[in-house]
């Protein structure tokens, strides 16, 4: 079952002065998310991930095209209920407490007085802030801040979660939590759906991602398949540097220590430049296939929009 | 919907009690009692007359100043913030945003107005040395008071849904001056001829009439007020500030928040 379905998405923005001129910021966008999927969407900054997870939220409206979530309008009051969304680096009533805020939130989602007592306590205790008793919000720190925003957006227990850039700006020990809470989510059965231009974090915990530029969807799959579509290169180590001048041509980095050679090559040109090692009489070493990441792909994605563009 | 509505005001409410702006009260309140014997003093015969104008046209004024202070900031404030993206992914419909804001700004005056009601009151007993049955009379004036709350709030929040804080604050002080000379805009209307006429005509029915909410001068004179005014104002009030706020509804519910 598609948890997310979006089709056709496009959000054109009025700018300038009169606001005469137009900005094209999603440009039909279609993509679904599979039920207890984690799907990551990744793009540089302006790419359009925050415009469409601020549709999807109905926090804006769509120029054209629609959405489903779990089946539903994604404006319908029902999906509501079952989503749960995290804000780019959100802010809240600082005045509250954590508890205040979290029954606050609770009850416009419809829990009533008993279980929100209970589901706070156990949100709270979840995301580390067990112990934060009745100190206002404006006395957190970032990364209390930001496991608030987390508990807030999983107070109701929704199906499907919305996460905009949750990691951004955190410290290293901060992003560590918050992608462990995330992956509890995960393990629960939860459909994630969560924007980033932080690589590393979709490759952790990602089932499929999407990259998005410009407000276009430049390429979407299994986080493994899109690594090996832009594997393909292999590391190459010999001995005497004499041979490198005859192979410079192939090598797309290369790096010299006394005698020692060490370059990669397109896997297409791995047998050319073997042959030149060869023909050289330098010493083999090693030849080592190298795994492509999902920053290469990304990379790719985005460098081939701007090309095609230019 | 009831639980949604009410939870907007009451944290509506609490954010105007955690932001301290009922802390004016108890200086007002310890003010007004501290210098009811002084009207006795300055104005032998004169004292009731005084202190209930004074009395009075504070509850008055401090109450517009809370809404204009506080109500500009209803939504623009949750927009700027961005309080509103954990607020509209939730199952709230924005008609629900904007009525459960007007109920929380009102609920704020209302005891705002309740306390200043009692400091004025003690004011009186501690000038009189009693409180007389005259006195109870003065509710009404108090009851028109919070009749114009009713319009400011809604007024401030219309406001506050388009416009920025120092815009809306212009604009909504702006109705309410004009408003509070109401009477004189339609004598002066009845006055002027042509395009004049018309125009003037036009924003004496438009603009909210306060003229005729204000009735302090006629209480504290013992004046008696028509149960037919009363009425009248009231319906007034409950219809003029539900289209206003109807338009804050409208406007809001179309916009795309930044």
């Amino acid at each position: 079952m598609r948890a997310i379905e979006i089709k056709e998405l496009t959000k054109t923005y009025a700018v300038g002065f009169w606001k005469k001129q137009r900005h094209l910021a999603l440009r039909g966008l279609s993509l679904s998310v599979e039920a207890g999927e984690t799907f990551g969407f990744l793009g540089p900054n302006g790419a359009g991930k925050t415009t469409t997870l601020k549709i999807l939220m109905g926090i804006i409206f769509p120029t054209a095209g629609t959405a489903s979530i779990l089946g539903k309008h994604f404006l319908d009051p029902d999906v509501r209920l079952r989503t749960g969304f995290l804000p780019e680096q959100p802010y809240f009533y600082d005045y509250l407490s954590a508890p205040e805020l979290l029954d606050y939130y609770a009850s416009l989602s419809g829990l009533p007085a008993g279980e929100r007592r209970r589901r706070i306590d156990k949100v709270l205790e979840r995301v580390g802030l067990g112990d934060v008793g009745k100190k206002q919000l404006r006395k957190f720190s970032k990364g209390m801040l930001q496991r608030v925003g987390i508990a807030q957006a999983i107070i109701h227990d929704p199906k499907v979660l919305f996460l905009d850039e949750p990691m951004s700006g955190l410290d290293p020990l901060g992003r560590h939590e918050v992608r462990g809470l995330i992956q509890g989510l995960k393990d629960e059965g939860k459909t994630i759906f969560f924007s980033t231009h932080i690589l590393s974090d979709a490759e952790a915990l990602c089932d499929r991602v999407a990259v998005i530029h410009k407000g276009e969807l430049r390429g979407v799959g299994v986080v493994n398949d899109l690594r090996s579509s832009v594997a393909g290169k292999s590391e190459v180590i010999w001995e005497g540097a004499a041979a490198l001048p005859a192979v410079s041509g192939l090598t797309l980095e290369s790096h010299v220590t006394g005698e020692s050679v060490r370059v990669t090559v397109k896997s297409d040109d791995l047998d050319r430049l073997l042959e030149q090692v060869r023909r050289q009489q330098a010493r083999l070493i090693a030849v080592t296939p190298l795994q492509g990441t999902l920053e290469d792909y990304f990379m790719a994605r985005t460098t081939e929009a701007e090309a095609v563009r230019s | 919907m009831t639980s949604r509505l009410s939870a907007i005001a009451l944290n509506t409410f609490r954010e105007a009690v955690r932001d301290r702006v009922l802390y004016n009260l108890i200086l007002f309140v310890l003010l007004l009692v501290a210098s009811a014997p002084l009207f006795g003093q300055i104005s032998i015969g004169l004292e009731r007359l005084i202190l209930v104008n004074v009395g009075l046209s504070s509850i008055s004024l401090f109450g517009v100043v809370i809404a204009i202070l506080v109500g500009i900031g209803l939504v623009s404030k949750e927009i700027e913030k961005k309080t509103l993206y954990t607020i509209l992914p939730r199952p709230v419909r924005r008609w629900e945003f904007i009525v459960g804001k007007y109920f929380g700004l009102l609920l704020t005056l209302l005891v705002n107005a309740a306390f200043m009601t009692i400091g004025f009151y003690i004011a009186l007993l501690v000038t009189q040395h009693a409180l007389h049955k005259a006195d109870a009379g003065l509710l009404v004036a108090i009851y028109f008071i919070l009749l114009q709350f009713m319009i400011m709030v809604a007024l401030t929040l219309l406001f506050s849904s388009f416009s920025t804080p120092i815009f809306s604050a212009i604009f909504a002080f702006a109705l309410f001056v004009i408003g509070t000379f109401g009477e004189d805009l339609k004598n002066f209307a009845a006055m002027s001829q042509g395009a004049i006429k018309w125009l003037t005509t036009g924003i004496a029915w438009v603009v909210p009439n306060f003229a005729s909410l204000n009735v302090i001068s006629q209480t504290a004179h013992d004046q008696p007020v028509s149960t037919g005014l009363i009425l009248f104002n009231t319906l007034y009030a409950l219809l003029y500030s539900a289209a206003i706020t109807a338009g804050a509804v409208l406007i809001f519910d179309r916009r795309n928040l930044k």
